[in-house]
């Protein structure tokens, strides 16, 4: 992953990286604005907005009345007109509001309109709840929602690097996107570049090079997977190789197929309900190519039901790194055992590496 | 447009022009070459015309469903238009919109689509950019009453209000959503004006069939938002004659009552102008007569050049999806 050009001390958070990267975007370019509900209070989105308001001003850092739809539609009109807006939503779940605007309009803009309408650069915030109770509607993914939409860009990043890197290329792109960042990942440690670089919003990048399988994870579920992925290598049991999609729309089944055509294996990990999933559609690719897989491919999701309140439902509801290396072992034909030493979370609503909570 | 005694005659012949390109694509809508709906403007010239007689190509102006009127008015390209509703690849989109997808971002049309009230929170962010890179560009949003009903549109009346952006929003209440009536979705005392004045926008409500009478309002309009910087809302009557959706009368389907649909045709928006105009013209008769002949004349060339313009190539299918490289 290119770790050797960045500098080892320098460690943010995901929250603090996307708050610099959104930081050098006001700072490159007046064009850009902030807007959503929240973004100047004391809180500061988790911390991914504090201080822009003193730095940027109150026309360029907006908060906002609770209008989702309307904000939508706004900021695609302050788009077309030569701003660059990135909207911020506290949950995927309040952003439902606005589907309306983001797949009508936002989306389609550019190619309804045959170019002639102008461009939709916008980048949408939405944040993905999990623990601490959130509940039915506090804590969904909607990964393939968003995705299966033709036109609008969708990215998971799964780490701090990569948040900042992919949001300040979302900020710099011409086409909608929508920037799902997990609630967990906030509080997550990873070495950070100085400088304004951004990464390409269209390329998975390879997390950990392997032989055996090629496990396919974004999000939280590539920490997840890691996890699960060096355990199994430490332990000599199985040498995977962890594809960071990064990228839902576009897919970059380039990177996907070539790691495949040499492992023969496929596990797709979607922290996301199964039934229409995105695991399903990397699974669908691979089987619809010339591929010739060693072992049926397989996906770990979340179950197909919403996710409750209670932590003693949570358990069931939620994977764990260990549930993913058994099915790592298990797609490779080998015996389950050596995933039985994975460290899971000790509890599952609470993530292990930070908890910052109440959320 | 501003002294007075020239004005109508030139808003005349605009309603005119829009008059007889709608009714010529009603005319060959049975062909079964314009194969999208078509959502006539027919009637509801006079507000239309009205009001864009005040916008100017740096200006920013939205629509919806129905368009048509919108679009000639703001001075949209009557080849582009025409050749969208046949689905010709020199259409204004590309044939991948057609009647309810116009724009030409040239003449400041900067786009009109079906989902009602959608245009509105666009127009809001249209007006915001214009107020935030100091353009000067003013924003006027055409929506039906239908779409006050939508919640976007206080979302949007709000945004206005609250970010004192320059835009006019204009409200054509012709009575009916496709069928059904005002009366099944608003309450008997529902009132309009209160309803827009609650957001602290402006307020002003004239006769929709009136011309001269929706130019004069809107000149006050932006007189009154260039002072203040407060949003105004303009709010007017007025009827279409044809079905909903399609090139037909359906008045025999008795959705809207016999002796309303009298009464309304009665104010029709052109003969309104035309008897005015012959107080003030000396010969109306040979002045419209003349226009009436150049108008049919641009017409019938320009469908001529539609009909013989080629369709987008099936190759172009997936072009354009995304923006820039990739």
């Amino acid at each position: 992953m290119g770790r050797k050009v960045m500098s080892r001390d320098r460690q943010l958070t995901y929250a603090e990286a996307i708050r610099e990267a959104t930081e050098i975007a006001l700072r490159e370019d007046p064009r850009v604005v902030l807007v959503g509900l929240g973004v100047p209070d004391p809180k500061g989105i988790f911390g991914t907005t504090g201080g822009m308001r003193k730095m940027f001003g109150k026309e360029r850092v907006l908060d906002a009345p609770i209008a989702e739809n309307g904000l939508t539609g706004m900021v695609i009109g302050g788009a077309l007109a030569g701003l660059r807006p990135i909207l911020t939503h506290q949950r995927v779940d309040f952003a439902l509001l606005s589907l309306e605007q983001i797949i009508n309009q936002a989306a389609k803009w550019h190619y309804m309109f045959d170019g002639r309408g102008g461009t939709v650069p916008i980048v949408i915030r939405m944040i993905i709840g999990r623990g601490w109770g959130q509940g039915p509607q506090h804590a969904q993914s909607l990964h393939s929602l968003f995705a299966h939409i033709p036109g609008l860009r969708v990215v998971a990043p799964s780490t701090p690097q990569e948040a900042k890197g992919v949001f300040l290329s979302a900020v710099r792109d011409p086409n909608p996107v929508i920037f799902l960042e997990h609630r967990w990942l906030h509080g997550l440690k990873g070495p950070v570049a100085e400088g304004s670089a951004g990464l390409p919003l269209d390329r998975a990048s390879v997390a950990r090079r392997g032989k055996d399988l090629t496990l396919v994870a974004f999000s939280h579920g590539l920490i997840e997977s890691m996890r699960a992925a060096r355990f199994l290598a430490e332990a000599g049991a199985l040498d995977a190789e962890v594809i960071d999609l990064r990228s839902l729309n576009p897919l970059d089944w380039e990177t996907l197929s070539n790691s495949l055509a040499k492992t023969g294996r496929l596990l797709a990990v979607d922290e996301d309900h199964r039934h229409c999933g995105f695991a399903a559609e990397i699974v669908a690719r691979a089987a619809e190519s010339d591929l010739v897989l060693k072992s049926r491919p397989r996906r770990i999701t979340l179950p197909d039901c919403p996710s409750p309140s209670t932590r003693a439902l949570a358990a069931p509801f939620y994977y764990q790194a260990r549930d993913i290396g058994r099915a790592m072992l298990e797609v490779s034909g080998r015996a389950t055992d050596a995933a039985a030493g994975i460290p899971v979370e000790e509890k599952v609503d609470v993530p292990s590496f930070v908890f910052p909570g109440p959320f | 447009m501003t002294a007075r005694g020239k004005v109508l005659p030139e808003l005349y012949r605009r309603m005119l022009r829009i008059r007889l390109i709608e009714e010529e694509i009603a005319r060959r809508y049975p062909e079964q070459e314009m194969r999208c709906p078509v959502h006539l403007s027919i009637g509801q010239e006079a507000v239309a015309v009205g009001v864009c007689a005040h916008f100017r190509e740096k200006d920013q102006v939205t629509s919806a469903h129905r368009s048509h009127g919108h679009y000639l008015a703001q001075g949209g390209d009557l080849f582009a238009m025409l050749a969208e509703l046949y689905g010709k690849k020199g259409g204004c989109c590309g044939g991948r919109g057609g009647s309810m997808h116009l724009i030409d971002r040239a003449r400041g049309f900067v786009g009109a689509v079906p989902i009602v009230g959608s245009t509105l929170p666009i127009g809001v962010g249209l007006a915001w950019a214009a107020k935030r890179l100091k353009t000067g560009a003013r924003t006027a949003i055409f929506f039906g009453e239908g779409a006050t009903e939508e919640g976007v549109f206080a979302e949007a009346l709000n945004l206005a209000c609250l970010h004192r952006l320059p835009v006019l929003f204009i409200c054509e209440d012709n009575g009916f959503s496709v069928y059904t009536n005002l009366e099944e979705r608003r309450p008997a005392n529902f009132d309009f004006e209160k309803f827009f004045r609650s957001h602290g926008a402006g307020y002003a409500a004239g006769h929709g069939m009136d011309v001269e009478e929706a130019h004069r309002l809107t000149g006050a309009a932006l007189a009154k938002l260039q002072k203040s910087s407060v949003p105004q809302v303009l709010y007017f009557k007025t009827w279409r004659y044809r079905e909903h959706c399609g090139p037909s009368d359906d008045d025999h389907l008795e959705y809207r009552c016999s002796r309303q649909v009298a009464a309304w045709r009665k104010k029709d928006p052109l003969d309104l102008a035309a008897q005015k105009l012959r107080r003030q013209m000396k010969d109306f008769g040979g002045w419209e007569k003349k226009h009436n002949e150049t108008i049919r004349s641009e017409i019938a060339s320009v469908w001529e050049r539609v009909r013989q313009a080629p369709f987008p190539p099936a190759g172009s299918l997936q072009e354009r999806i995304w923006a820039g490289k990739s």
